[in-house]
């Protein structure tokens, strides 16, 4: 046996998982040297958030062998895990919102004097710890207070305190501004100096070139690629993920360094399609999440609406999709008053809408793919009071053949289709009817590099044949990619707005994070 | 989680077979396989029993065997329970589908069957049933949706919770037949209106003379038309689309146009309706009164009805059979193990169906929603 210090932190080898009929993993390999950053890139459904389940001890490997530092650990559960240093900062956060940060980071190890909880160590301790590693936050203010990006520091905290050496983080920059990006690789790097292991999950390849030092690509549940990222390129990377060139991919890539756009720079000077003026709504708690936003998009224009998540941007889209009451204001579609209208009644005015969240509101995910390519038309597809099964038969089958949706089954439900392919039925279903008006939310949320480039191709379709497309992403690189014009939503107003040519990453990161405001004429 | 992508997807050309023959028999598996499970496990916790009474579980299978399906009259008297359970199974069934936890079948059905006898006593005696029933069904309709409705519209309108204001509702209502029975309609000495002379419906041992004695009525076929209407209803109509879609993801719903809180109470309204229908076999098929407390938890049972037969019209039918079957087993078994023992298999049933039920995992995660 070698010596612990000359064995890599992980050794995966072979490693077989399935779910039923589903093979997540099928011969996945992976090994990360201690010290350094690895990332594990893929497309969506490649299997990579399987594989480190697999290594934190919440799924049992079928098959395949798995060393820690050399000990064989094949198997083992989630506590053993922890216990041996492999925490996992999971994308959705794991903290209690009432508690402090303090308590927070001690719960499940509880320091306690005479019986009772030791509040002033656990601040003490997490102070000195978020000091040693720069991860700044203030060891005694409610989680509920924290911002995003302070609450993923607390996870980060959480996991080190518990004694981590290896640290997985899952898409961890899917919430975060780009201040707040380049404040975590920053935080990565003062970790990695104190000799801990990270190993990052993500399909941003511009963040796989910034921080990693060594690469694993997988597709399909297996390995197809280790690579050391200085000796490598994006194109490289892409093409293992993919597994053929990809054309869009890279374009997308250029633009998120700045290279040249696609976008229009005149527009057609017609009458708006889409008119808001003053709209104010409320979120649930009563509070102004909307506060006084006027815009207009033209016809064969796209308004991206840039912003960290949680400023009002989803208040504003249900309110404009009819989902939420509005408090003032007005919405207008071709001139049409529809500020009052139900939501079928705007879906009969020509509004289209690709919502944010596909699992909880764009999909009914035990309905099969045809009942779920007409949800929202059931009222088209019926003859009498029943539902016409073979008008919808044809539908999904032509929605199916033009969308690219597979499994080709039009009666599997939709909870057994892989996220990009699940993003497709509502693309279909929004863009494949008669509509005006696009209001597309984080329309590649969750997809994968190929569906991203498809989805990306239907909506400029859209623009030049002459819709209107209002597009909300926390993607700054979407937005940057599909837009004519830019608009930054902050603390429930939009703080600025600009034409494609003047934004960039660098002028609007101010604006996202309340830097910079100027109000938008 | 993620799925992997399929391999060498087939082209699309390749559509035509649309339904794919391995995933539907799957589907039935593991549609049928908790229940056959459950009683399997309870026909084992019954031996248990049986051999700790000191009997021989043979025997007394046996006789369950011969109480029940063994003999007309007792089959007839299976067919009479089947046919109330399969009312108040549907009328839970709908309601889950649509999201909602109806635990107020019990006086849904007791309203069913009170407007159904007053509009008896007040109609001419002497009708014929072809002219009186399409009377008591919307009678006994609206007596059960109106008792349903209230906790819908409560739900649409001020989110008050139906599991709540269904089971307050039950004291409510079986209270206040209680009073309007007693204190104003009832025969002397007795807890039950007048005997109803309008139009009562025909037993089937007027058709089948085996069946002599036992309860089973015309309203049997009530309920197996009930079973294919809502069946047709829920699977086969927009309506029904959005019933369930609103029961599976209320949000998905709404943005999918539809009006979830009408949705809500109408839901309700139907799952009361279709209760208050039941009401009619003990009214007008066998007793041709009213009595106080006629309904005897066969609301509540409904519930368990509905759960084995997995929210399914015709799971419900058949769940309500087997039910119906253990029941009035207990009667016949009596002379050799308590009655009692068959409650204990009900329980053992119910508690092993809603432990491997998706359904019953669900409705418990939801209940911090």
């Amino acid at each position: 046996m070698s010596m612990a210090e000359s064995s890599p932190a992980i050794r995966l080898t072979d490693i077989y998982k399935s779910f039923g009929p589903v093979q997540a993993n099928r011969g996945a390999s992976l090994e990360v040297a201690a010290g350094e950053i690895h990332a594990l890139v893929g497309e969506n459904g490649a299997g990579k958030s399987t594989l480190m389940r697999v290594l934190s001890g919440m799924y049992a490997p079928d098959s395949g062998r798995m060393e820690v530092f050399g000990r064989d650990v094949t198997g083992w559960r989630t506590a053993e895990a922890i216990d041996a240093g492999v925490g996992m900062v999971h994308q959705h956060f794991m903290l209690v919102p009432t508690l402090t940060v303090a308590e927070n980071v001690m719960l499940g190890r509880e320091l306690t004097k005479n019986g009772q909880l030791d509040r002033e160590r656990a601040e003490r301790e997490v102070a000195e710890l978020s000091r040693a590693t720069g991860l700044a936050v203030r060891a005694d203010r409610t989680v509920a207070d924290l911002s995003v990006g302070e609450a993923q520091r607390v996870e980060i905290l959480k996991t080190l305190y518990r004694g981590a050496r290896i640290l997985i983080l899952d898409e961890p920059t899917a919430v975060l501004s780009p201040p707040e990006i380049d404040e975590l690789w920053q935080v990565l790097r003062q970790v990695r100096a104190r000799g801990e292991t990270i190993v990052l999950i993500t399909h941003k390849l511009d963040e796989v070139m910034e921080i990693s030092d060594t690469i694993t690509v997988m597709r399909n549940g297996r390995t197809v690629a280790r690579l050391r990222t200085a000796e490598t390129r994006p194109a490289e990377i892409a093409k293992a993920m993919v597994g053929r060139d990809v054309q869009l991919a890279m374009h997308y890539i250029d633009e998120v360094r700045g290279a040249d756009t696609a976008a229009r720079t005149h527009l057609p000077p017609s009458a708006p399609l889409l008119e808001v003026r003053d709209l104010l709504v409320e979120d649930a708690r009563r509070l102004t999440a909307v506060n006084g936003v006027s815009f207009s998009v033209a016809p064969g224009e796209i308004l991206g609406i840039a912003g960290v998540e949680g400023n009002g941007q989803t208040e504003l889209l249900e309110a404009l999709a009819g989902l939420r009451d509005v408090r003032g204001g007005r919405i207008a579609i071709a001139s049409r008053d529809i500020t009052r209208l139900t939501v079928k009644a705007r879906g009969d005015a020509g509004l289209s809408h690709i919502p944010e969240d596909r699992h909880a509101r764009g999909l009914i995910l035990d309905y099969s793919v045809a009942e779920n390519l007409i949800l929202g038309q059931q009222h088209r597809f019926t003859r009498g009071v029943r539902i016409d099964q073979e008008r919808i038969h044809e539908n999904a089958r032509r929605q199916i053949a033009a969308y690219d949706i597979r499994p080709v089954d039009p009666q599997l439900p939709a909870r057994a289709l892989s996220g990009g392919n699940q993003q497709k039925i509502v693309i279909a279903r929004e863009m494949g009817r008669a509509f005006q008006v696009l209001l597309a939310a984080q329309p590649t949320r969750g997809v994968d590099v190929g569906a991203i480039e498809f989805i990306h191709a239907r909506l400029r379709d859209a623009r030049d044949a002459g819709k209107a497309i209002l597009l909300v992403s926390a993607d700054l690189a979407e937005i940057l990619a599909l837009s004519d014009r830019i608009a930054v939503m902050y603390g429930g107003r939009l703080v600025t707005v600009l034409p494609r040519a003047e934004a960039s990453e660098e002028v609007l990161g101010p604006y996202m994070t309340g830097a910079a405001t100027e109000h938008a004429a | 989680m993620t799925t992997p992508a399929t391999e060498n997807p087939p082209a699309p050309a390749a559509i035509a077979p649309p339904v794919n023959p391995a995933s539907r028999l799957a589907a039935l598996e593991e549609a049928i396989l908790p229940v056959v499970v459950a009683l399997l496990v309870a026909a084992i916790v019954g031996d248990v029993l049986i051999l700790s009474f000191g009997q021989n579980p043979g025997t007394v299978y046996r006789l369950l065997f011969e109480g029940t399906w063994g003999n007309a009259y007792g089959f007839g008297q299976v067919l009479y329970k089947t046919t109330t359970l399969t009312f108040t199974g549907l009328a839970v069934a709908v309601g889950l589908r649509a999201g909602l936890f109806n635990i107020g079948a019990e006086s849904q059905l007791a309203a069913g069957g009170f407007a159904a006898a007053l509009v008896g006593l007040i109609l001419p005696p002497g009708l014929p049933a072809l002219v009186t029933l399409p009377v008591y069904l919307v009678a006994a309709a609206i007596g059960g949706g109106l008792v349903g409705g209230v906790p819908g519209v409560l739900k649409a309108r001020f989110g008050a919770h139906e599991v709540i204001t269904t089971i307050m509702l039950n004291f409510i209502v079986l209270a206040l037949l209680n009073y309007l029975t007693a204190a104003h309609l009832k025969v002397e000495a007795s807890l039950h209106t007048e005997e109803i002379h309008a139009g009562g419906l025909p037993r089937l041992s007027s058709y089948i003379a085996a069946f002599h004695g036992s309860a089973a009525n015309v309203v049997l076929f009530i309920a197996l038309l009930a079973v294919v209407l809502t069946w047709w209803f829920l699977f086969r109509t927009r309506r029904g689309f959005e019933l369930r879609a609103t029961g599976l993801q209320p949000a998905a719903a709404e943005y999918g146009g539809v009006d979830v809180r009408s949705v809500w109470w109408r839901a309700m309204v139907l799952s009361g309706a279709l209760a208050g229908i039941g009401g009619l076999n003990f009214v007008l098929g066998y007793k041709h009164y009213y009595e106080d407390a006629f309904a005897t938890g066969a609301g509540f049972l409904g519930i368990a009805v509905a759960i084995v037969g997995r929210n399914n019209p015709i799971g419900v039918l058949l769940a309500a059979f087997v039910f119906a079957t253990i029941s009035q087993g207990g009667l016949a078994v009596n002379a050799v193990v308590p009655k009692q023992m068959v409650d204990v298999l009900q329980a053992v049933v119910i508690i092993a169906v809603a432990a491997s039920v998706p359904e019953v995992r669900r409705m418990l995660r939801k209940g911090d929603r």
